[in-house]
């Protein structure tokens, strides 16, 4: 083979979608090219390469502009269904905060006789001790969401912290915590959350902890493998050589191409943390003292309200938690639809496609829309 | 085979560190847990409280032969004595369980998986049609609503309301268990709220799941050869891209199936249906702590278990595997 | 157009076996279409080699795609004719597309290594597409299929392999006899050696050169090595950022290149007789398609670049028998 000098005669940092970037827009997410300052614009000369090969220069990944990092963000912000998502989970943030204001009075005190159905002096009736059921739903928001933000919070910091560590340091440490995420994540949850709770001392910080502690693994390995990939990238190799600490470059070079996953894993924790501890209130495992959604549920049961007919003292309260759930998986979903490269190229098409003949495409041919006439 | 090996040394070690978690668990009692457990127990002679001593792990020996004491009791089976339903060992009680939750936990996962995945299959294929823009948004919602929830309103409208289900137990209480036509019957109908309660609730995850992992799949270099080869949709569809797109959905099955379970615990607390979820909830209720232990560990060898009949399942689907 | 006037047209249509008419393929996105492929028009005649060259990006393999039309979301064909034995590609409906596909053109992707199920034995990927077309029982396909893999010179035995237990030579061989099923009358090779070691490209790059001696298909050849190209192909077509700028006999183009991107293109490559020299590429980088510059989509790149490229977009013309290119009165040594 002669060994004689070769060009690199496309030194383009072309981005197409490859498999490791699904999750995380690194490039800018439409996969044009994106600038490069101090690009090398002459011919680089490159040795060795066999006779008569163009010398592709693999595509560079410089690390990209917070601007344009965040460009899924300002797409998130113009989704409809996000929007619809964000504005249930507002709203009920504003019946926590403004409780005292909506539903004035004590939610515990007992106003009327038990299982009264809905009337104008009791908006949403009262139940089987006579409280009144409107006050207890919209008191019952302030905690239950302050569990879920709380418990959605410090999961997303377990398992980021957990995940990015084995997903940068490998080696031992990953199969170490690797087999910790996986053995949480094999450990049936609810089952452990209810023995927990059975053998701890009840309260909020019981019931946060207990949550956190059976909640973490899923994070913590989606984290992982996206900082597997992430590592490979030139960026991090860049940062390496120059010197950088370990956990400097996991905090200011790959964390930043994370921020769509860990919003995610920490939406979809407090989703989690909601549904689980109302469960356990449900179930008698909450401070049933305390006005919750979940311990509401619990009193609805233990009055007998099936029996009884009264679906107003379990409805409002369970109908709260599954607006709230999904309202959360409704951002979700709008964020995988705007972070998936492949479901908006999907979306991409159908909105162009949309009133053409081609709207009810039944096959998957490369649809012809003629715009012009050709010549 | 390494892999189906490597599958079981994972499974051996989760195990362990189940069987040790239970081990430490009354420990997290405030108090003597021994005290605080046995006085719960009440009618116990002296050798009893022994046994139930031993089978805990708390009789007065150092930590590590309590440890010892308490393994050996486990391998056997020997949980102790339920003392909610006294004098009855607690793994006799477990077993009267796990026989109805298997039936649940597994018409429900299947109905749902075979469902959810069609449905999954069918909306990433035909782009813009309903099955694609509509249909998940309202899996999405349906998801949303806590199992219990959905069950008590299930029980409440369509039981107590409408009278076109029964609305407890697992058969009708009249009858005796046996192999008689009237007993299935009965059983079947028990069932179908139930379960109709829990596909709905799983439904959403399969068929989202599924969807993606078929766009991604649906943009793999075999998928476009296939469709340049001139295959019918179909063959491309299933044999081709809803194929390899299960595969990762079986993966996940472990995950899933913590899931289900924890959404099935309470459904069947709400339906008394009798099975570990509702013994699990009422030896909560009950501080039936030997029966608690027994149930957590009996829940997760059951998984363990099923998780491990996948894996064997996963290897004769790809040949990658199998080869090691 | 009289009735006798379109006959006369289809006969000298039959001399081409493809034709491809002023071919568009976008690329959608939010921030606007990118034009892949615009306006892009070659023939290629039965038994021809016709090679396309071109940067990375410039749209060669989604030209390759959209003659099957088989390209991903959000790709969209918006205009052009493709007809293939008088055929119009771009309106077969459903079924008539399944019978086209393979049939009459078949595919070498460019990524050969990934174009195989992974948990489809090659035997069965073989056969299925003997089974959809020829309409032979299973047993008889993978008769078939031990023959094609004959042909390849791959052992029979490793029709019940599985993708990952066959070597990369191996696979690529495998992903031919696969395109080779049919008997095609032609076929398209997306760089269909690039992942290979020099060796194992080189035997492979004969044997497809035997069967089409034998065969007499023809072949649309993308490559990225240029002397592969120059030896393999008939006519050469050169592609800048969705355009083709050159068109001529593979001979002509490398003796006397006339666009300055083609003698850039050329210049960067080793001459294949004569002294060795350094050489020089061209510098920058293709433009973005989602925003091409006005005028010659090259001229920010270009040396020789006149006042009148920056507004104008030079059309392809035949400028010498043979020899088409994207031309301006006055152009530098034309
Ligand atoms: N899914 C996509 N979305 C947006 N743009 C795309 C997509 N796929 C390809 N492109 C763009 O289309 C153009 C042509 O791509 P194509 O793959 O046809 O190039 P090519 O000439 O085959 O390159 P290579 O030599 O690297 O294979 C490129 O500029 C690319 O950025
Ligand atoms: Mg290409």
């Amino acid at each position: 083979m002669d060994t004689h000098k070769k060009v690199a005669h496309t030194p383009n940092g072309q981005q197409t979608p490859s498999p490791e970037a699904v999750d995380v827009p690194v490039a800018s997410p439409e996969g044009h090219p994106i600038e490069q300052p101090g690009r090398q614009e002459q011919p680089v000369e490159i040795e060795g390469t066999p006779a008569g090969q163009i010398v592709v220069a693999p595509p560079a990944t410089l690390p990209v502009p917070t601007r344009q990092r965040l460009v899924w963000l300002r797409t998130l912000l113009k989704n409809p269904k996000a929007l619809v998502g964000i504005a249930i989970v507002v709203f009920f943030i504003l019946v926590a905060v403004l409780a005292p204001v909506i539903a004035p009075g004590d939610p515990t005190e007992f106003v009327d006789a038990p299982n009264l159905p809905p009337s104008a002096a009791h908006l949403f009736g009262t139940e089987g001790q006579g409280k009144d059921v409107f006050r207890q739903t919209v008191w019952g928001a302030q905690i239950s969401l302050l569990i879920g933000f709380a418990t959605g919070l410090l999961i997303t910091i377990v398992s980021t912290v957990i995940g990015m560590t084995a997903g940068y340091f490998r080696g031992r440490v990953d199969d170490l915590l690797t087999l910790l995420t996986n053995l949480f994540l094999v450990i049936p949850g609810l089952p452990l959350l209810i023995i927990l709770s059975a053998f701890l001392s009840p309260g909020t910080g019981t019931i946060i902890g207990t949550l956190a502690f059976t909640g973490w693994a899923f994070g913590a390995r989606v984290k992982r493998s996206q900082t597997l990939s992430l590592r490979e990238k030139d960026f991090v190799a860049a940062a390496k050589v120059s010197g950088e600490s370990g956990f400097r470059i996991i905090f200011s070079e790959i964390m930043p191409n994370m921020i769509s996953i860990i919003m995610g894993s920490f939406i979809s924790s407090t989703t989690y943390a909601i549904g689980a501890s109302t469960a356990l209130a449900f179930i008698g495992l909450g401070n049933v003292s305390e006005v919750t959604w979940g311990t509401n549920l619990y009193w609805a049961q233990n009055g007998g309200a099936i029996l009884q007919g009264a679906w107003w003292t379990f409805v409002p309260s369970g109908l709260c938690v599954a607006l709230v759930a999904f309202g959360l998986s409704f951002i979700n979903y709008a964020l995988d639809e705007v972070t998936n490269p492949r479901l908006r190229a999907e979306k991409e098409l159908n909105r162009t496609l949309k009133g053409t003949a081609f709207k009810k495409t039944k096959t998957r041919a490369t649809p012809v829309l003629r715009q012009s006439q050709p010549k | 085979m390494r892999y189906i090996l490597r599958r079981l040394g994972f499974y051996l070690v989760a195990l362990w560190a189940a069987i040790t978690l239970d081990f430490f668990l009354p420990r997290l009692l405030p108090g003597d847990p021994a005290a605080t457990i046995l006085g719960t127990g009440g009618q116990l002679d002296p050798s009893q409280i022994q046994a139930v001593k031993e089978a805990l792990g708390l009789s007065d020996q150092p930590l590590i032969l309590q440890y010892f004491t308490y393994l050996t009791h486990v391998v056997r089976g020997d949980f102790g004595i339920s003392f909610s339903n006294f004098p009855v060992p607690v793994i006799s009680v477990i077993l009267t369980g796990l026989w109805w939750t298997l039936l649940l936990g597994g018409s429900s996962v299947i109905i749902s998986f075979i469902i959810g995945n069609l449905v999954g299959i069918f909306g990433s294929w035909r782009r813009g049609g309903a099955v694609d823009s509509f249909v998940p948004p309202l899996l999405v919602f349906i998801g949303a609503f806590p199992p219990f929830f959905l069950g008590l309103c299930a029980v409440y409208l369509l039981g107590f309301q409408l009278h076109w289900f029964p609305t407890r137990h697992a058969y009708e209480d009249t009858l005796t268990p046996g192999f008689d036509p009237a007993f299935f019957g009965s059983v079947i109908q028990h069932m179908l709220l139930p379960v109709l309660v829990l596909v709905l609730t799983q439904l959403g995850g399969w068929a989202l799941g599924m969807r993606n992992t078929m766009v991604a799949i649906l943009a793999e270099d075999y998928i476009t050869m296939a469709e340049a080869k001139g295959l019918t949709q179909n063959r491309i569809m299933f044999r081709y891209a809803a194929r390899n797109a299960m595969l990762p959905s079986i993966t996940a099955f472990g995950i899933v199936l913590g899931f289900v379970l924890s959404g099935q615990l309470l459904i069947e607390q709400i339906f008394s249906y009798p099975g570990l979820g509702f013994l699990l909830i009422s030896s909560v209720q009950k501080l039936d702590y030997p029966l608690m232990q027994g149930l957590f560990l009996m829940i997760t060898f059951a998984v363990l278990v099923i998780n491990f009949i996948v894996d064997i399942i996963y290897t004769r689907l790809d040949p990658r595997v199998r080869a090691g | 157009m009289s009735q006798s006037q379109i006959k006369i047209a289809r006969q000298v249509q039959n001399e081409t076996l493809l034709d491809v008419r002023d071919l568009r393929v976008e690329y959608l996105s939010p921030k606007g279409p990118v034009r892949a492929v615009d306006g892009v028009s070659f023939s290629i005649a039965p038994g021809e080699v016709l090679g396309l060259a071109g940067e990375s990006g410039s749209g060669k393999s989604t030209i390759a795609h959209a003659l099957l039309r088989v390209l991903r979301p959000p790709a969209l064909i918006t205009g052009g004719e493709v007809r293939f034995k008088g055929k119009d590609v771009l309106s077969l409906a459903e079924h008539e597309l399944e019978a086209f596909r393979w049939q009459d053109i078949s595919m070498v992707f460019q990524s050969a290594m990934n174009s195989l199920n992974p948990v489809m034995k090659v035997g069965d990927q073989i056969a299925d597409v003997l089974v959809k077309h020829k309409k032979i029982s299973k047993k008889e396909a993978w008769q078939r299929a031990g023959e094609l893999f004959d042909i390849v010179n791959i052992d029979k035995k490793r029709l019940d392999a599985y993708p990952h237990e066959l070597s990369g030579g191996m696979r690529q061989r495998a992903v031919i006899a696969i395109a080779l099923a049919l008997n095609p009358p032609m076929m398209i090779m997306d760089e269909p050696t690039t992942a290979l070691d020099v060796v194992v490209q080189k035997e492979i790059m004969q044997q497809i050169e035997e069967l089409k001696e034998k065969m007499g298909f023809s072949i649309l050849f993308i490559t990225h090595d240029m002397s592969l190209m120059v030896e393999f192909s008939n006519r050469i077509a050169i592609m800048y950022a969705g355009e083709i700028v050159e068109m001529a006999p593979a001979r002509e183009i490398f003796e006397n290149p006339l666009h300055p991107y083609t003698k850039g293109l050329i210049s960067s490559f080793p001459p294949l007789v004569g002294p060795k020299h350094k050489m020089t590429g061209i510098p920058g980088s293709p433009p973005n398609m989602a925003e091409p510059p006005t005028g010659c989509r090259f001229h920010p790149r270009c040396t020789m670049c006149q006042p009148v490229e920056k507004v104008v977009n030079p059309t392809l013309q035949e400028v010498l028998p043979g020899h088409w290119l994207a031309y301006h009165e006055g152009m530098p040594g034309v």
